[in-house]
């Protein structure tokens, strides 16, 4: 034990711990509860009832009042406990509350009749209760519209991943493994379109992806961002390092072009490829503008879309909205904790340039 | 045989095939959509009828129809008959049904719809389609609160400061979050600027800015300062945005919630017996008691390549017993003058939503020729986003009422310009 | 190089260039040429050919003021206003993410256990897309939500974060900040990690002051990544659409209604959807960014020279 917090403490080569290191744990621990906080409490309420989620102050845990089921009704009443003149305590069940009133039964004898309670008097008995309600009815409810936009984002994100991986790495190779004239030119070109901002061609975007007929298809949303300016970099400069000899040797046997690049670089590539393939699933997955103004038909809305104009007949269902929310960061969140050092090392090296 | 019978046979089935053909090409057919599904029923009610045609029934969502069906009837296609999503911005395409129906009887039961599908045109005497039921904007009322309150429901004839002024005592009585709540909607709002004599539209098809407008403005800001009225709907959210919170209603934490008539079959059946809830008279400015209307339009196309048999369905459909049919099975406020005579039996609905229908159909008449006008206006959209979005600026100090009814004439203006060029 | 490139034939490179060099003319260069079209004539209609020529008019809508201090005597104001809150909201946001991403790189770079984890749980948010992030703010910023029930339980009031002008614009900020600043730490990090660590250890010899260190040493060689960082955060700073889109739609009534937002608004959420002029403003908000971004290149500059 004693070890252990020696072993702990342990900074800068003293043994005692310097306040400078008491204060960075300090933020750090801040930093952690401000980051996850937000997020653990959006997937905690997903799992709240209805009525517990319209409650104020909001529960921390998802409870769910005790209920039991009286002679009489056909729903199961709601328990509480009702103080009563004499100060005795008595547990009865509620019909029902509006404002400051509510009409109750003791639930042993129903046929004794209602009593007008007073709201103040009465506390109820809670217990905590994961409620999967938000999630089955989410299902039944709009689990074709779900189904059919995380169809559609998977659609993009694979389709637009695999192309922009194949394009960006052929366009390094070209600028990597082979001098040409223009080939600045060409580099300067690609990284110059890092300088527009899409917004300045939302407009025309709209009017080609209208003029190739591709409107509210899920290619209108592909192609336009399969260019990536810091993809062809990052591939370029990890292409450099792969020496020039292999592409001799290759060429010596006779391989075309296209093979050298295909079974030669390709594969050798294959870290810098992995980051690429990271950032353009991020994106992709995450894309809001382009579908939003692309994408006008419900049934080839994406998966952001669908979250952002989620209502249903009845205005918006705050449980469901709740589930569909944890739902969407779902795949992400776990793809992030199987492979972050991927990519915040990918980052990394990008920044640094 | 020999080759003569042979020859002969083979000339009558060409002749019987032939004959085929020209029968099926013969029997004539229209494609009719709506977004409910019940068009299936008329339909097929319809051809049962009409024996030898055929009514092609296809349920689209309300968005294809707002944004979809334009796109169609620009390039000439799209179906035949259509449910319209707005009364006024394809007027161009409406289909002239004097021809093929009985004029006088459109004229006198739907009277007050015809002009707003004419676009308003004054020299028009077309009759290009009907509505089959109105939705109409409404106050919705928390009765059980009242009576907790001790306090009695304003009737009808009270203007809108005697119930935002009974609102804020019942809420203050029984501890209720907010007295009053109004979808964040420049229709709903119209209503209220109507009844307190906005015009809307002038006569030469432009916005009006006048007093009345003004003086329903500063009403709604003066309720929103005073917490009669939060800021969380008109205040919070930004731009044209259509929000509502008829939740809160449903939840028993507002006192009076100003809405529309479509949420009625939502709050029959969510609120059940949870507490008694009322539809009230509408309330009244020092113009008019105005609700403003909506609903689902239907109408024939110029491009169809049967005219008379859409005007025929058309007909059909306007027929006072299949309209008593369509209300009765799914509860809804009748339009046409004879059917809000007398009245229409709702077999299997609940009390408050009988009642509500009965209150309902007792406004139409009361609904003022402006709200129509309005209503079928070809601006009206690009009037509504911009009435919401100034009036939230108004609410949160970014200008004040003069220069916001100012910009509100300038969108519109400027709307106008944008698409008439 | 070997001499085997000269075997290749001239066309090969560009081969392998084309799909690339397609996708960038069509959906980059030409929509910028295509813009400046849209933004010189008028009317409602998508295809350029069948648009009327104004001239400058839809930029003189625009720019079209009384006073350009007072939006509202602008005949476009919310265009005027979209372009003051990005004036107020890009610098805070920036300065605002930069330094928390500073000040937590720091944090990190220091000898403490699970660097690995707290890394990542910076970085997490930055994973989220913006509906996500947008959607759990609101919940958590909501009437009767947790914010305001933390509040409560210390015997506050409740107050309402997002009808106010000016509470909102500070949620927007920090939202985009919290959503953001893990990946400009990452960058910021591995820029830390660079600095060679005998700097350190001769710094320490002569009893420098923690502070010293910082402005002496890390600053100084911090600085071409700190361009990097500053350059990048702002080209996304003045580009924020989509989470305050979903958080507070612009409102209240306009207080974090952004260019893009405006832009959107303009040629795509409104009838009838006004191209010109949605044009018109994107190209004065390309403009802006040029400026920004000249601007602190300009100023690193300078400060290299010093």
């Amino acid at each position: 034990m004693p070890s252990a917090w020696a072993f702990l403490s342990r900074r800068h080569g003293r043994i005692r711990a310097d306040w400078t290191d008491w204060v960075t744990y300090a933020y750090l621990m801040l930093g952690v509860l401000v980051m996850l906080l937000p997020v653990l409490w959006v997937v905690l309420s997903s799992f709240k009832s209805e009525g517990n989620l319209l409650e104020f102050p909001p529960t921390v845990l998802p409870e769910t009042i005790e209920s039991v089921k009286v002679e009489g009704y056909n729903r199961p009443l709601a328990l509480f406990r009702v103080k009563r003149d004499d100060g005795s305590e008595v547990l009865m069940a509620q019909v029902r509350r509006v404002g400051i009133r509510a009409q109750m039964v003791d639930p042993a004898n129903p046929g004794a009749g209602r009593v007008v309670v007073p709201v103040e008097r009465a506390t109820a008995l809670r217990k905590v209760h994961v409620s999967t309600e938000n999630y089955s009815k989410l299902l039944a409810t709009a689990s074709g519209r779900i189904g059919s936009s995380v169809y559609n984002t998977v659609f993009i994100t694979v389709v637009a991943t695999l192309i922009t991986l194949v394009m960006n790495s052929m366009a390094a190779f070209a600028l990597s493994k082979y001098r040409f004239r223009g080939s600045n030119v060409a580099l300067l070109a690609i990284l110059a379109t890092l300088m527009i901002p899409a917004t300045v061609v939302l407009v025309p975007i709209y009017l080609i992806v209208s003029e190739l007929g591709l409107n509210n298809s899920l290619w209108g949303v592909i192609l336009p961002g399969l260019s990536t300016p810091t993809g062809v970099f990052l591939l370029r400069q990890y292409m450099l390092t792969i020496p020039d000899e292999l592409l001799e040797a290759a060429r010596m046997d006779h391989a075309s072009e296209w093979r050298i690049y295909w079974r030669v670089v390709l594969p050798l590539a294959t870290p810098a490829l992995a980051v690429v393939a990271i950032f353009s699933i991020m994106s992709r997955w995450n894309d809001f503008l382009l579908p939003l103004i692309v994408l006008s038909r419900p049934e080839v809305h994406t998966l952001q879309i669908a979250l952002a104009g989620f209502t249903d007949e009845n205005g918006i269902q705050y449980g469901m909205l709740l589930a569909m929310t944890t739902l969407t960061a779902l795949p992400l969140a776990l793809g992030f904790i199987f492979l972050q050092r991927y990519i915040t090392t990918g980052i990394a090296s990008t920044g640094i340039k | 045989m020999n080759g003569i019978a042979r020859a002969a046979a083979r000339c009558a089935a060409f002749a019987l095939a032939a004959a085929a053909t020209t029968l099926a090409a013969a029997v004539p057919q229209i494609t009719f959509e709506h977004f409910n599904p019940e068009g299936a029923l008329v339909a097929a009610k319809f051809m049962r009828e009409n024996p030898g045609t055929r009514v092609n029934f296809r349920q689209v969502s309300f968005q294809s129809l707002l944004e979809s069906l334009p796109v169609q009837l620009a390039s000439g296609q799209g179906p035949d008959v259509s449910m319209l999503a707005d009364w006024g911005s394809l007027t161009k395409y409406y289909l002239d049904l004097r021809p093929y129906v009985d004029a006088r009887y459109f004229e006198r039961e739907f009277g007050a719809i015809l002009p707003a599908l004419r676009g308003n045109d004054p020299g028009s005497k077309a009759i290009n389609g009907l509505l089959g039921t109105l939705t109409l904007n409404g106050a919705f009322v928390n009765v059980t609160l009242f009576q907790q309150a001790g306090i009695a429901l304003p009737g009808p004839g009270a203007t809108w400061d005697d119930w935002a002024e009974a609102s804020r005592r019942v809420a203050r009585a029984t501890r209720t979050e907010m007295p009053m709540e109004m979808d964040r909607s420049g229709h709903r709002f119209a209503s209220l600027a109507i009844s307190y004599g906005a015009k809307l539209v002038g006569e030469d098809g432009s916005f009006v800015v006048d007093e009345g407008l003004k003086t329903a403005i500063r009403k709604f800001v003066a309720w929103h300062r005073d917490g009669t009225m939060p800021m969380d709907l008109w205040g919070a959210v930004g731009g044209a945005t259509h929000r509502d919170n008829f939740a809160d209603f449903m939840n028993g934490k507002v006192v009076f919630y100003f809405g529309g008539s479509w949420s009625l079959n939502n709050l029959d059946t969510e609120v059940g017996d949870l507490f008694e809830w009322a539809v009230v008279d509408a309330p009244c400015g020092t113009s008019s008691c105005a609700l403003m209307p909506g609903g689902g339009a239907i109408a024939a196309f110029r491009h169809t390549r049967e005219p008379a048999l859409a005007g025929r369905f058309l007909a059909f459909l306007a027929r006072e017993d299949n309209m008593r049919e369509a209300i009765a099975r799914r509860p809804a406020i009748p339009v046409s003058t004879r059917l809000l005579a007398t009245g229409v039996e709702l077999p299997g609905a609940s009390e408050p939503m009988r009642a509500a229908i009965a209150t309902f159909t007792r406004q139409v008449p009361k609904i003022p020729k402006e709200a129509y006008v309005f209503q079928g206006w070809r601006y009206q959209r690009a009037a509504l986003n911009s009435m919401t979005t100034r009036i939230s600026q108004v609410l949160t100090n970014e200008l004040t009422v003069e220069r916001a009814v100012a910009f509100m004439k300038k969108d519109v203006d400027l709307a106008i310009q944008a698409s008439k060029r | 190089m070997s001499g085997g490139t000269q075997r290749v034939p001239r066309w090969i490179p560009w081969a392998f260039l084309a799909p690339n060099l397609a996708i960038i003319a069509l959906f980059s260069l030409a929509p910028v040429a295509i813009n400046v079209l849209y933004s010189v004539t008028g009317s409602d209609n998508l295809y350029p050919s069948e648009r009327p020529f104004v001239g400058l008019d839809n930029y003189r809508t625009l720019l079209d003021c009384e006073s350009y201090l007072d939006p509202s005597s602008c005949s476009r104001d919310l265009f005027w206003r979209a372009l003051g809150n990005a004036l107020v909201f890009v610098p805070t946001q920036v300065l605002a993410m930069i330094g928390v991403a500073l000040l937590t790189a720091v944090a990190l770079n220091r000898d403490i256990r699970a660097r690995g984890f707290f890394r990542g749980v910076f970085f997490f948010p930055v994973m989220l897309s913006p509906v996500v992030v947008a959607m759990t703010w609101v919940w958590l910023l909501q009437r009767d939500g947790a914010v305001n029930g933390i509040l409560g339980s210390l015997g506050f009031l409740k107050v309402s974060w997002l009808a106010d002008p000016t509470r909102a614009f500070r949620w927007s900020v920090f939202v985009t900040v919290w959503a953001h600043m893990g990946f400009y730490m990452v960058i910021l990090l591995a820029g830390l990690q660079s600095i060679p660590a005998d700097l350190y250890e001769a710094a320490k010899m002569d009893r420098a002051s923690p502070w010293r260190v910082f402005t002496r040493i890390t600053l100084p060689l911090l600085k071409p990544v700190l361009l990097v960082v500053f350059i990048l955060a702002t080209i996304r700073s003045v580009q924020t659409f989509d989470e305050i889109y979903i958080l507070t739609g612009g409102g209240p009534g306009s207080a974090t209604k952004m260019m893009v937002h405006y832009i959107y608004e303009t040629g795509f959420a409104v009838q009838p959807r006004n191209y010109g002029l949605a044009a018109a403003a994107s190209l004065l908000l390309g403009a802006v960014l040029l400026l920004f971004t000249a601007l602190q290149m300009r100023l690193a500059r300078g400060g290299r020279d010093a």
